[in-house]
């Protein structure tokens, strides 16, 4: 039941053949098998989960017009705020903290009846590629325990791939949904930025942030997106528009007559062979399913990463200001008449993990008067400028396709003490959070020289997100046919699994 | 050897920069939908997003940005077309974000105006106080530091954060440096922070009330040799909120200031607090150091862009200039300057005026808001304006009293009682069994029974010795509880003793 695709158990709860509390309950009894060595998980909330799929069972039983993924399971990285359920980021700081309120997403969530298992595993305040600067300890990678699931959303990758969910949401400020998606063969969607409502989600970085739906096939994500998506008035960023029709896409996975750009930006060196060979049999699939494959350039990229590695900390050095031990969360050294600014200083010292203070440290200095226009305003410069690419790139093609990142999954503790080689993970998917636009990641098979799973990245322009969904489940068709089985069937076994 | 403030004008010539900061009105916060109404409990008006919980995010009030255009339009501003909010970075535990969300180098109204005229040894004079930006921001929480002297942060043992005042409106209105006002410029200072308080009271945009803080002035003063063209150093005298404050702030910094350049020390750049008890300021931060807020756009906010269109009907929609209207109303009423003066000193021109428009002669208007009611307020210590009679409980009372059904004594005690929280005029006589005896049987009766009382007193009276019907007529007076009018007693009395006015 738990190998199902999401949109295969809400058939099976809309015909009645399973309830909601079974399938939430088998669900619960994967992860208590499985997560000891997956650790996905930061907090499961069984009670809760199991009291709203009663309740759920309970309206369909009595005849009420359920939404499409009603009933079906859903794991949350805990970066989304939800009502009275811890939520820590993956930070010390916030350990403790349970929120008084439900973000967007959360109550759209709700409204849904999407059932909420628990929070996932994330790097500290989503900065990260590996889930290594969780301050809880890191996720395994389920195809390898030994290597990195991705970051920073790799819990909520890992808990799809070990089938512990069927769902999950993920927040991508430079990749967080699709690098993990890549390294873990699963399906991790950015929407617009925009699209999905920012309120409830602690911010890292809250010009690139943004929240998404994480699943094991392509019209999961898009039901996903469908449930979590739209304008919200809490969020002055989120956009007043009509959701793109991205279930209608997902349904028809038709390419025929579209122009899809390849980045000659994004390939070549540094990219591993096994990853350049998926890729070129992925464009293959697709020229045959009757698309036309172009070659687009994107002169601007390759000043992507470093703008990104400035913007991202200048924001983040601001949004995390407000963690100084006054109003919630961590609070230390409160003793014998300390000072506030003691308190603080104290609480932020044993609170952020080092990568935090990196980037906490980087961003302060980026903004300082007298530093701020040759960095700051430097680095937004290339972001018009890369957006600038990207609207030239979808004069000539429909969508865009790269490789989503350089590399199958690497060994856990291999790049801990390279920031920069950690930050090379992320050089095809951070042009998209720059300029806002849409981008998809999906498992295009496995590297042959170490049988990891490879990522498929589709980018769409500004509120097309239906045009990536179409790519992707054209693409996926295809390899399925190839396959003759989801690739995910080829997982190994792990301990305890049912 | 302290110096005089002749000694300080012969020689130095001050420079002026002011900052005001105006609460606006708002029903609701700047940036979430709490309540902005003042004294509430402690922390009861918050919300995730002006605690700044995680993941909580600002959205603009609308009528905000409303206000803010209005204030900036009365001030002869340009309107930007597209402005934006940026953060101001830096910790303090009052402030829930650990930033401020202000405006910095895009603010919402450039380049604006302000005229005063003031009173000068040459007659009236217009200075004319240019203004740089007004923007938008919100305010801080308070801080209530417990143990210690001073009330000070330095010193206490704990201190109580209320986030009640945190995310309130606030504008911001900048002046240019305004230099020129030579003797005159506590003058200058305080007849502008009072024209802007008109100008901002006649928008409806806020309290305006700076004993509570809701208009408060920060003033920068800086002197440089007469002649000398390159500026002084700046103190900044923080959140001074009163009119007479900041012109003694300003006095008191301008001597401060020249003892020091006299003595060939420095003056240092810092901020000061005025003290109201004795007129000096202390000092307060030093801003030797330009503090670094690392502003940056605040990206969780889109940028403002009002459309031309509605711009121009706040435009058009602007109430009239109080100094305009002011000289309109007084050439209307033709009234004195004095009285006019006293008016504005006492706060009543509008109450006034609301008298007026109901139809009560203005010198009567004037008469009762200057006279009576502005005596029971300092009797009772409050704003006049915080009395409980309104202008048409007054315009009621002159309106009686015309009609001769209320004399003046009567009506003294018809406003008292409204005050007092009686009712309405109409409700307090009838309660009171206020009325004008003009019944003259009852009145006769009345007066024999003085003439009776005091027959000696009488035969004075029938005896042509008119002086002494005041005795009677005292007599008659408190027997009818003070409801008669006394001109009538008197006649009728006269005419009953075989009498009449010679």
């Amino acid at each position: 039941m738990i190998r199902n695709s999401a949109s295969e158990m809400a058939a099976k709860l809309a015909s009645g053949e399973i309830t909601s509390v079974a399938l939430t309950q088998a669900h619960l009894d994967q992860i208590s098998a499985v997560d000891t060595d997956v650790h996905a998980f930061l907090h499961v909330d069984t009670q809760g989960a199991l009291a709203q799929a009663a309740a759920i069972d309970a309206k369909r039983k009595s005849g009420e017009k359920l939404s499409p993924l009603a009933g079906v399971p859903l794991a949350l990285k805990d970066v989304m705020t939800q009502k009275g359920i811890p939520t820590t980021c993956g930070s010390k700081i916030l350990e403790g903290w349970r929120p008084p309120y439900d973000s967007t997403v959360v109550a759209n969530l709700k409204k849904n009846d999407i059932v909420i298992l628990g929070k996932t595993n994330m790097d500290e305040f989503a900065m990260g590629s590996s889930t290594e600067n969780s301050a809880y300890g890191p996720t395994h990678n389920p195809w390898d325990l030994t290597r990195i699931p991705g970051g920073s959303g790799g819990g909520s990758a890992a808990s799809l791939a070990a089938f512990e969910a069927p769902l999950a949401i993920g927040t991508d400020t430079g990749g967080s949904i699709r690098q993990p998606a890549a390294v873990t063969g699963t399906v991790g969607v950015k929407p617009t930025y925009g699209g999905v409502s920012r309120y409830g989600l602690v911010a890292f970085s809250s010009s690139l942030d943004q929240a998404g739906p994480c699943a094991r096939t392509v019209l999961d994500a898009a039901l996903l997106h469908e449930a979590i998506a739209g304008h919200d008035p809490k969020d002055s960023t989120s956009i007043n528009a009509p959701v793109p029709a991205v279930v209608a896409a997902a349904k028809s996975g038709n390419v025929k007559g579209m122009k899809i750009g390849v980045v000659k930006e994004l390939n070549g060196d540094g990219y591993q062979k096994g990853v350049r060979n998926r890729f070129e049999e992925s464009l293959e699939l697709l020229a045959a399913a009757g698309a036309e494959i172009v070659e687009v350039s994107a002169p601007n990229f390759e000043y992507a990463l470093a703008a990104y590695y400035l913007i991202a900390p200048s924001e983040c050095s601001s949004n995390l200001a407000r963690f100084d031990a006054m109003r919630y969360g961590l609070r230390v050294g409160d003793i014998d008449g300390a000072s506030a600014e003691s308190v603080m200083n104290l609480t932020r010292e044993v609170g952020f993990g080092r990568e935090v203070k990196r980037r906490i440290i980087l961003g302060t200095y980026a903004l300082s008067s007298g530093y701020y226009d040759a960095y700051y305003g430097s680095a937004q410069k290339v972001r018009t400028l890369i957006t600038q690419d990207f609207n030239k790139a979808f004069e000539i093609a429909d969508v865009l396709v790269s490789p989503t990142c350089p590399t199958t999954a690497f060994k856990i503790g291999e790049k801990a003490n390279d920031p920069l080689a950690m930050y090379l993970n992320d050089i095809a998917t951070i042009p998209v959070n720059m300029a806002g636009i849409g981008g998809m990641s999906l498992p295009s098979g496995v590297a042959e020289e170490d049988g990891l799973p490879v990522g498929f990245q589709i980018m769409s322009p500004v509120m097309k997100d239906d045009r990536m969904y179409s790519v992707g489940a054209a693409l996926e068709a295809a390899l399925l046919s190839k396959w003759g089985a989801p690739l995910l069937s080829t997982i190994p076994a792990l301990a305890g699994s049912k | 050897m302290s110096l005089t403030y002749d000694d300080v004008i012969a020689k130095y010539e001050p420079v002026l920069g002011l900052e005001v900061h105006v609460e606006l009105n708002t029903k609701s916060k700047m940036f979430c939908g709490c309540s902005t109404i003042f004294g509430a409990e402690p922390n009861t008006q918050t919300c995730p997003v002006c605690l700044a919980l995680p993941g909580a995010l600002p959205t603009v009030n609308e009528k905000a940005i409303e206000s803010t255009i209005k204030i900036g339009l009365a001030l002869n501003c340009s309107i930007a077309p597209f402005s934006r909010f940026a953060r101001k970075n830096y910790f303090y535990p009052d402030m829930p974000k650990n930033f401020q969300i202000s405006q910095y180098d895009e603010p919402i109204c450039v380049n604006g105006y302000v005229d005063v005229e003031i009173e000068t040894d040459e007659g009236p004079k217009v200075f004319r106080i240019e203004v740089e930006r007004v923007h938008m921001e919100e305010d801080t929480g308070k801080s209530l530091h417990v143990g210690g002297a001073t009330g000070r942060i330095h010193g206490a043992e704990y201190s109580l954060l209320d986030y009640n005042r945190a995310g309130i409106p606030l504008v911001e209105i900048v002046t240019k440096i305004v230099p020129g006002t030579g003797k005159y410029a506590p003058e200058v200072a305080r007849a502008y922070v009072a024209e802007l308080r008109d100008i901002l009271r006649s928008l409806g945009v806020s309290d305006v009330k700076m004993e509570q803080g809701s208009l408060r002035c920060d003033a920068n003063v800086s002197l440089r040799l007469i002649g000398v063209d390159t500026l002084g150093t700046r103190s900044e005298t923080k959140n001074v909120n009163s009119l007479r404050s900041v012109e003694r702030a300003i006095r008191g910094e301008m001597i401060r200031h020249a003892e020091l350049l006299n003595k060939g020390e420095r003056v240092v750049q810092e901020t000061r607090h005025f003290q109201e008890d004795t007129g000096l300021t202390r000092s307060g931060r030093s801003k030797e150091q330009a503090e670094d807020y690392r502003y940056f756009p605040e990206p969780d906010l889109v940028p403002v862009a009002p459309d031309a269109a509605w711009i121009e009907e706040l435009r058009a929609a602007l109430p009239e200039r109080p100094s305009i209207h002011r000289k309109r109303l007084q050439e209307q009423w033709s009234v004195p300057d004095k009285e006019m003066s006293a008016m504005i000193n006492a706060d009543v021109l509008d109450v006034v005026e609301a008298t007026v428009a109901l139809g009560a002669d203005p010198a009567k208007a004037r008469g009762w808001w200057l006279g009576e009611i502005s005596r029971i307020a300092n009797e009772k210590d409050v704003a006049i304006n915080d009395l409980a009679i309104a202008a048409s409980d007054v315009a009621e009372i002159v309106a009686l009293v015309n009609a001769g059904e209320l004399t003046d004594k009567l009506a003294r005690q018809v406003v008292e009682g409204v005050i007092a929280g009686e009712g309405k005029p109409a409700a307090v006589i009838a309660a009171r069994g206020i009325k004008v005896v003009n019944d003259d049987s009852a009145l006769m009766a009345a007066i024999e029974r003085a003439c009776a009382g005091q027959p000696e007193t009488a035969q004075k009276v029938r005896d042509g010795h008119l002086p002494a019907a005041g005795a009677l007529i005292g007599a008659i007076m408190k027997d009818t509880k003070g409801q008669a009018d006394a001109a009538k007693v008197r006649s009728l009395l006269l005419a009953h003793l075989g009498q009449s006015e010679g």
